[in-house]
């Protein structure tokens, strides 16, 4: 929903490395986008090429490293996957807490 | 053919937003104000428990900021209550963002006490954006259906208190109390659940209490 203007956020950023880099294109832009971020990979797929039209990163590939958001076990410390409606532990039945693991949002690196 | 130079970078992209949200706390802060990012579903009754919060605190000044898409019903609302409000429109976006929140409170020109911003009624993406508050409100309902946690887990997890709504509908709705709080629980440790109800305006002076401890 809110990928449109993140997405031209991102080009400005990678746009400002580029520079920084002395580089006129950028080739590769590695993004890692959590499954609990509240951004959608898919549609920042689908508005990059769009508005990188002219941009130093028209002719980059996006690649997207999405992560699969993990709970950690209160009682036993395990990480798991959630099942849907639930946060218990598949190990110990035990009651999960989120992590940081899932809200992940950030530019890895470019290649130039 | 060259071969590709890798630059790292590791930097979020929702800098911008928090840059901006950060200078607002900083500012509201040094102005004596305590911030309050109240959000919710569509009428689950933000409004009606502002009122009721506003209503009872008594040696602090109440300010608000109304956020949404289109109208401004509440904003008129609180103002005939003599409540210092300004309504903010975003004529389409789903949440209030930082740059929106501090023009409003440059055009407000707050003083020592609490900002209450009344975000957009979504369940969703208000709990994403820092807007500059000190804490964030969720108003919840017994209405909404007890599964509310696990269907948005965010809103719940970044609460700092849950107000549950219209308790007095209890005996007319399907709410599992104790596979909510379970929910509830996973998420978050620390926010205080306090149950109210706009209707027969109960259970607010606990909040008024939570409040005045974090106004301190």
């Amino acid at each position: 929903m809110h990928e449109y203007p993140i997405t031209q956020r991102i080009i400005e950023i990678v746009g400002e490395y580029a520079v920084k880099n002395n580089a006129d294109e950028v080739k590769v832009i590695n993004l890692v986008v959590g499954d609990y971020s509240g951004y959608v990979a898919s549609s920042i797929e689908l508005y990059f090429e769009l508005i990188a039209q002219g941009s130093a990163c028209e002719k980059a590939k996006l690649n997207i490293e999405r992560i699969v958001p993990k709970l950690r076990c209160s009682n036993c410390g395990v990480l798991f996957t959630r099942k849907p409606y639930s946060f218990e532990c598949p190990d110990c039945k035990g009651e999960g807490r989120p992590t940081e693991i899932g809200q992940e949002f950030f530019i890895r690196s470019i290649e130039i | 053919m060259s071969e590709n130079k890798e630059i790292e970078v590791m930097q979020s992209v929702y800098d911008k937003n928090d840059e901006v949200a950060a200078k607002i706390n900083s500012a509201l802060t040094k102005s004596g104000i305590y911030a309050i990012n109240v959000m919710g579903a569509p009428g689950a009754g933000k409004t009606t428990s502002l009122i009721q919060i506003i209503k009872r605190l008594t040696d602090v000044i109440p300010y608000v900021i109304e956020g949404d898409i289109e109208a401004d019903f509440d904003t008129k609302t609180l103002q005939a209550l003599g409540v210092k409000a300004i309504q903010i429109n975003t004529g389409g976006a789903c949440h209030l963002d930082s740059p929106l929140i501090g023009n409003a409170v440059d055009e407000l020109g707050l003083s020592n006490g609490v900002l209450f911003i009344e975000n957009i009624g979504n369940l969703v993406c208000p709990a994403e954006f820092m807007i500059g508050e000190h804490a964030k409100m969720l108003i919840s309902t017994v209405t909404e259906g007890s599964d509310k946690p696990y269907k948005y887990p965010l809103a719940f997890e970044k609460a700092d208190i849950i107000v549950i709504n219209k308790c007095d509908l209890l005996p007319y709705v399907d709410f599992d109390e104790e596979f909510f709080m379970k929910g509830v629980r996973a998420l978050n440790k620390t926010a205080p659940v306090i149950k109210v109800s706009g209707k027969t305006e109960e259970g607010f002076d606990k909040v008024v209490s939570w409040i005045m401890e974090k106004v301190k």
